[in-house]
């Protein structure tokens, strides 16, 4: 292990449950305990958990928070009722994205986000920079907290029963403060669930109950199946630096009915024409398996686009995978092609939610 | 005879042809495989060089060959049952092949050397 990786609170109990470890955002992260496939399922049919500590925190406050907020983030945070987490990006004033992120409102003009493990850096550095002229203050917490995703569809009873934390009165996409603990009900799997930020002495605490109470452990592996079959994008695959949220398919968390937001005027007039290439579903024929950065094909050979997540998914058993592809070629139906190593299968443009997510309204 | 690459593929020897899979080291760490991307008969396979690939749920590794030669038969069985590898990889093989240079074998790893390449990425 390279000496630079950074190791979460839950590092020794991973390597203790013979864990596969592997490099994720700076993190020596687990990959899998048990096998993709079970704890993929465990999470689809029960309940499992995830050791997320990777992910950054940034606290915003201060009188000028919420306009803030609302300049560096895609989605609108104007008048949101404490107690909601709202999805969206920050962005490039060319509209390619800096990093996704939750925001969780705690009270009047403060805020909680959270972002990507790989993008804690630059994301800070950002968001401190574009803060001049603003009576904010920003403080970066990442070292702090420590967080467990808990998901699955028996989540709920399971916190309730093995941490004794109530999750029943919380809708999706909000949270609640139990002291300094921060529970949510949100998740990257497509399932109900939970996401808990505590100190790291309290996540190593409920981390040991819910191992001994017998609930799965589950790796980074299943996260990216889960999410991936829920057609939830992954920085570094789906969004990038020079990947706007418009192409990839995610308007509806861009308020361009806001005044203004860095990366507004060129997703404005992206949206207006209508970008030149687009996320798409795509399901391919036969046994091979699309990969991230297999060239995709239109009908005729000529190349239109590569793939940026795809799988053998195991909740549906085909073979699938969502690719950046010329707008041209995007049309639900639309018959492609992949390069798999030496061979070209033939492919169809679908739906990029493959899996109904089963969220808690 | 049983040869080894460090890359994990098998060769077993029979006369001048080389009977070729993934060790039980490789299949136990690829978790359960899912796709098997072989040749065709009658393909040209070289050493050092893929012939084919091997998919887990997580990833596609590239097969290496331990030797150059004609591709004399596949495992049709793996087309339906990629998972067989997975139960009995020594004997649920990939492809067999017509050796054209029987000398490249003094250059493959023993059953013992291949043991010890095992036990040093365990670590």
């Amino acid at each position: 292990m390279s000496e630079d990786l950074k190791k979460t609170c839950l590092h020794d109990l991973h390597t203790g449950l013979g864990a596969l470890m592997s490099p994720f955002g700076g993190f020596d992260m687990p990959i899998q305990y048990d096998g993709i496939e079970q704890e993929h399922q465990a999470v689809r049919n029960n309940c499992g958990v995830f050791d997320v500590s990777h992910m950054g925190e940034v606290a915003v406050s201060g009188p000028d928070a919420e306009r803030f907020v609302n300049h560096i983030f895609t989605n609108d945070v104007t008048g949101l009722p404490d107690g909601k987490v709202i999805y969206g990006m920050m962005l490039h004033p060319t509209g390619g994205v800096v990093d996704d992120l939750l925001v969780y409102k705690r009270g009047d003009n403060d805020f909680f986000l959270v972002i990507n493990a790989s993008n804690i850096d630059k994301d800070v550095e950002w968001i401190v920079s574009h803060a001049e002229g603003f009576d904010v203050k920003i403080d970066h917490q990442s070292d702090h907290w420590a967080e467990l995703a808990l998901q699955g569809p028996n989540a709920e009873k399971v916190m309730a029963d093995v941490l004794g934390l109530d999750g029943s009165d919380l809708g999706f996409y909000t949270f609640k403060t139990v002291g300094d603990i921060i529970v949510s009900r949100t998740g990257y799997t497509g399932e109900d669930g939970f996401e808990i930020y505590a100190d790291a002495e309290t996540i190593r605490k409920y981390w040991q109950k819910l191992i001994d109470a017998g609930v799965q452990p589950c790796g980074l592996g299943c996260r990216d199946t889960l999410r991936f079959e829920a057609g939830l994008p992954l920085y570094g695959d789906e969004l990038a630096d020079d990947i706007t949220p418009i192409e990839a398919g995610l308007g509806i968390f861009v308020k361009l009915d806001k005044p203004e937001f860095i990366g507004r005027e060129a997703l404005a007039v992206q949206k207006a024409e209508g970008p030149a290439r687009k996320i798409v579903g795509i399901k391919v024929e036969g046994q091979a398996i699309p990969r991230h950065g297999y060239e995709v094909l239109d009908a005729d050979g000529k190349v239109v686009g590569t793939v940026t997540t795809g799988y053998h998914s195991i909740s549906l058993d085909k073979n699938i995978a969502m690719a950046l592809i010329d707008a041209k070629s995007a049309a639900l139906g639309t018959s492609l092609q992949v390069k798999v190593r030496r061979k070209v299968f033939p492919a169809t443009v679908i739906k990029k939610r493959f899996y109904t997510p089963n969220y808690k309204k | 005879m049983l040869y080894f690459l460090p890359t994990h593929e098998y060769a077993r020897i029979e006369g001048n042809v080389a009977t070729i899979g993934i060790s039980e080291f490789a299949a136990h760490q690829l978790g359960n495989v899912v796709y098997v991307d072989m040749p065709e008969e009658d393909d040209e396979v070289t050493k050092g060089e893929d012939f084919g690939a091997i998919e887990s749920v997580k990833a596609a590794s590239d097969l290496f060959s331990p030797v150059s030669g004609t591709v004399i038969e596949v495992n049709e069985a793996l087309v339906e049952n990629p998972r067989l590898v997975n139960e009995d990889p020594m004997n649920n093989w990939i492809i067999k092949v017509e050796m054209s240079d029987p000398s490249e074998l003094e250059s493959l790893l023993t059953p013992e050397a291949y043991e010890k390449v095992c036990e040093a990425e365990k670590h």
